[in-house]
């Protein structure tokens, strides 16, 4: 060897593996205007599809007339339900378990639902088209209150179930029940209530939201009559679940439908679902024997396509006087809309709610959910979250800042005495989940010191004193939030949709030359999946990650896989991506023996080459493998370098954090300024730390939005009045605030390279820090909990309520 | 319906084209000029991605029709790149500081930040913030949009870039 010779640690550099801040492959051609969305499709012959919507929130439709529509010029066909009953797909199954209607069927259950589609040649004459398609309704009695769908004389929603005593899930208890479902152990949790020294209990509502990506719901369908084929170009999550389901529903054979999804533009969680446009565009298609477009406006995806949240929590917490909690109990109303289709794994109704016991050593702990229908539009999707975890991180954070309050004890001190210690782990919850990994007490103690957490309550104590003698009319709040996600989903023992297992895949081929591509069956929406896998190929192959090509989104080409949410394309395709490395590397260690004359087992891995055990200038490096792989193979072993592998994780992952935040309210405009956010997060192995960071960027501005103004809201008469970014608030750079970032490295022991996701640890650590930051400002004041969205109006009326306007 | 004739300047390039009176300039540009980079996003100028450069203005081009940009000189960020092939400082800035997650937005900020270094040449973060507050993004939280642009500010001035420290 001489001196030129790169080092181990010259060579890793250059393969841009795991640990690099590689600069984003995809970002060439968003620079350019050269993504590739939905919208952006034009097919020969295209039609466009527009749809009529209900103006009502609750109504009899006693007649459609599409005469003067159908006679628009440029239209060409419109469906309704009586259209669509001909080919059975008047109705369409949920993700849940339930049934929906694709287009209104006799009843209209919300406001805007889906009660026509117009086709046209151009989208003018599509909108022209629905301005003149007479529906005939008769309001009925409107309830968008879920507190108040059990009552005995509520409007009943769902006609269609009057006759079905049973759900998906279980016995209902009421013409509007859903579901109830339970977790715990109730007794023991009961008695050790009974015995509490100090107990709170508190009413904690999470609003209905919407993830609102920038880019709407869309799709392109075109189906091919004299082939039998439909291809389907949509703005999907999970693109092979939408094949699958939908040769279910069509009845056209799955190998006869192509679903591509090209780039999309943010999904958070809105993208998962299916949506009648993309069942009336398919529909439209067949008929009309020309593709169809469907583009959503914004008005539209506000107010149908995937809510979240609406989550109406009644908490409680019993603990020892020093401190100690010893059980907490939670009875949740969970608002699904007119129709359950809320995204979660099937066999949970209430998803992963269960993670309420949080960060904390709960020896005994229950919760009760039952699901409800309202005349409210249908959903129910982890808006940047693992299914439900963001509404059961909120609430156990809120609540221990109240029990925390109720026994004088500071938040932070009365966290670190309850958090689940390093020893503890794999540490089982109370409600039977195995924490994979934590060092809880570490990450909270270097939040606690990087932000001076004492120095900022001595200066929230003199603040306090100068607003209590009139000097300020200024009050500060320091929120602490530590959480614990739950995500990966899933092993399949746990988790399956519409009983397909939550596995998913990776499929690797090495080309001769030593580059390659990799197809998995996740789907990026902004998280950078073409950049990230390919470091961990990188790593795991020594080539070098601008070598390896990473495809998603076509369910011909991609490997079967459930997609992307719930922070699952890491712990589960990244897994994957891992171990089909490990099976390419070992029948190229079998290839180098071959080559250098030696056993397998004399040879060591070196970053990008197998060289012989003390001897390491006889190697060969990973690119030479390769070549030989197609040419001078073992006698004996196929040709060629690819493998596949399918993973089911044994166990999700479990993210964590500790993040803090300062806020100073003007108690006289409500008015909160966000002095301070720093967010210390634990995903395991970090694969490229600038995209943690930006991920992490992203889901705080998300909670932000949550925390201080978000809330898609009903009147009483069932109409959505925040339905346009005129009245739905997205945080523009201007309210922003500044994000500090950090961090520990607890590796998942389970997950082949450590890894455990972070997408969505942003959201769900975010929203409680900020509401308990607004809270804390009003605590000195004998103020519990005041309910988001923190927004001005909100504010100044807690502090209205709390006579400080007087 | 009647089609207006029009005629205008698209990245340098002359153009004339009949439209229907009606016709919204983001349809003008995606579908008639196929010009898909800027996008649609709301409809109701509050987001952004539509943004085109617009005889010197920076314009949401889905509340606009296409007839009353008739004789305009307009710039999208397909014609951004500078007249050497080579990417603009802020093509460059944005992925060099990843100011972008899903793209979406990403054409309406690039052309947005562009009129904004035209107009402040050395903007601070706090200018950056409010001239870009036309401009929503869901996927950054926008603290690395701020840098790719005061990154291609930077480079347009030929100083070096030097990142504020955290």
């Amino acid at each position: 060897m001489n001196d030129m010779t790169p080092t181990s640690a010259e060579r890793a550099e250059k393969l841009e593996g795991m640990g690099c801040k590689r600069k984003r492959v995809e970002d060439v051609r968003f620079t350019q205007g050269k993504g590739n969305y939905v919208d952006d499709l034009k097919l020969p012959g295209m039609l466009y599809g527009d749809l009529v919507r209900s103006p009502h929130g609750h109504a009899r439709v006693k007649k459609i007339d599409t005469t003067k529509a159908a006679a628009v010029p440029g239209v060409v066909a419109v469906l309704t339900a009586e259209v669509l009953k001909t080919v059975n797909l008047a109705w369409m199954p949920t993700l849940a378990g339930d049934v929906q209607m694709v287009l209104a069927d006799g009843k209209v259950l919300f406001q805007n639902q889906e009660v026509a589609f117009v086709v046209a040649e151009s989208r003018e004459a599509a909108a022209d088209a629905v301005e003149l398609v007479e529906v005939e309704y008769e309001a009925l009695p409107v309830n968008v209150d879920p507190l108040k769908a059990m009552a005995p004389d509520a409007p009943m929603i769902r006609e269609d179930l009057k006759d079905k005593p049973d759900g998906a899930h279980g016995k209902r208890k009421h013409y509007n029940h859903i579901f109830s479902w339970a977790a715990g152990d109730k007794a023991a949790t009961d008695a050790a209530f009974a015995k509490a020294d100090v107990t709170i209990r508190e009413f904690i509502v999470y609003p209905r939201v919407h993830p609102c990506p920038l880019e709407t719901c869309q799709c392109v369908a075109s189906f091919d009559k004299i082939r039998g084929e439909l291809t389907l170009w949509g703005t999907f999550q999970a693109p092979h679940v939408i094949r699958t389901v939908g040769s279910l529903i069509s009845k056209i054979p799955e190998h006869k439908i192509h679903v591509i999804a090209p780039d999309i533009g943010g999904g958070f969680g809105n993208k998962v679902g299916a949506y009648s446009g993309y069942i009336c565009s398919i529909v439209a298609s067949i008929v009309t024997g020309r593709p169809v477009k469907w583009v959503e406006d914004r008005i539209e995806n506000l107010s149908t396509t995937a809510f979240a949240r609406d989550f109406h929590m009644d908490m409680e917490i019993a603990a020892t006087k020093d401190g100690k909690v010893t059980a907490m109990r939670c009875y949740t109303i969970a608002d699904h809309g007119a129709f359950d289709a809320c995204a979660n794994a099937t066999k949970w109704p209430a998803g992963l709610f269960s993670i309420i016991s949080g960060s904390y050593d709960f020896p005994v702990a229950y919760c009760l959910v039952d699901g409800v229908y309202t005349n409210k539009a249908p959903g129910g999707v982890a808006y940047r979250c693992s299914f439900r975890v963001t509404e059961a991180a909120y609430c156990i954070e809120r609540a221990m800042d109240i029990m925390a309050q109720k026994l004088g004890m500071d938040p932070a001190e009365f966290r670190i005495k309850n958090l689940i210690r390093r020893e503890q782990f794999p540490y089982t919850s109370a409600f039977g989940w195995q924490y994979d990994s934590g060092d809880y007490h570490t990450a909270m103690n270097k939040a606690m010191e990087t932000v001076d957490y004492k120095k900022l309550r001595a200066e929230q104590k003199a603040k306090r004193e100068a607003f209590k003698r009139g000097e300020t009319r200024e009050v500060m709040g320091i929120g602490v939030a530590f959480f614990t996600e739950i995500v990966g989903a899933g092993p399949s023992r746990a988790c399956d949709i519409l009983g397909i297992a939550m596995f998913d895949s990776a499929e690797i081929r090495i080309h001769p030359t030593g580059s390659g591509i990799c197809r998995l069956g996740t789907k990026s929406q902004g998280q950078g999946h073409e950049t990230t896998y390919a470091q961990i190929i990188a790593t795991e192959l020594g080539l070098p990650a601008d070598n390896i090509m990473i495809e998603e989104g076509n369910t011909d080409t991609a490997p079967y896989g459930l997609g992307t949410y719930g922070s699952r394309s890491t712990p589960v395709s990244g897994a994957a991506t891992a171990m089909a490395c490990r099976k390419i590397k070992a029948k190229a260690q079998m290839i180098a023996a071959y080559m250098l004359e030696v056993h397998d087992d004399d040879l060591e891995w070196d970053v990008d080459r197998f060289r012989v055990r003390g001897n390491p200038e006889r190697f060969k490096t990973m690119t030479e493998l390769a070549w030989a792989a197609y040419h001078e193979v073992p006698p004996g072993m196929e040709p060629g370098l690819e493998a596949i592998n399918y993973y089911d994780p044994p166990n999700f992952t479990f993210p964590f954090g500790a993040y803090i935040c300062v806020v100073d309210v003007d108690v006289d405009t409500g008015e909160t300024k966000v002095r301070r956010f720093y967010a210390l997060d634990d995903c395991g192995t970090r694969i490229n730390p600038m995209i943690i960071e930006g991920q992490i960027h992203g889901g705080l501005t998300e909670a932000f939005g949550i925390a201080m103004g978000q809330e898609i809201h009903y009147d009483d008469d069932g109409n959505v009045t925040t339905a346009s970014l005129m009245d739905y608030f997205l945080p523009t750079a201007v309210e922003t605030p500044h994000w500090e970032t950090d961090w520990t490295t607890t590796p998942s022991p389970h997950h082949p390279i450590g890894a455990k996701g972070v997408g969505e640890s942003p959201n769900v650590g975010g929203v409680p820090c900020f509401s308990n930051a607004v809270n804390d400002a009003f605590a000195f004041l004998g103020s519990t909990h005041i309910q988001m969205p923190h927004d001005h109006w909100r504010t100044w009326t807690a502090a209205e309520k709390l006579g400080l306007h007087t | 319906m009647a089609k207006s004739h029009i005629k205008m300047t698209v990245n340098g390039k002359a153009v004339e084209e009949l439209v229907e009176p009606r016709t919204l300039l983001i349809h003008f540009l995606r579908e008639q000029l196929s010009l898909t980079g800027p996008h649609i996003g709301c409809e109701t100028s509050h987001c952004g991605a539509c943004t085109v450069d617009l005889d010197g203005k920076s314009v949401k081009s889905c509340t606009m029709f296409a007839v009353q940009a008739d004789g305009a000189d307009i710039r999208t960020i397909e014609g951004m790149a500078n007249a050497d092939g080579t990417l603009h400082a802020l093509q460059e800035g944005f992925r060099q500081m990843h100011g972008l997650q899903c793209g979406f937005c990403t054409p309406g900020m690039i052309t947005r930040a562009y009129r904004l270094l035209q107009e402040n040449k050395n903007p601070s973060e706090e200018e950056i913030r409010y001239g870009i507050s036309g401009n929503l993004c869901r996927c950054t939280g926008y603290q690395n949009i701020v840098k790719a642009i005061q990154y291609a500010a930077a480079k347009l001035a030929g100083v070096p870039f030097q990142e504020a420290a955290e």
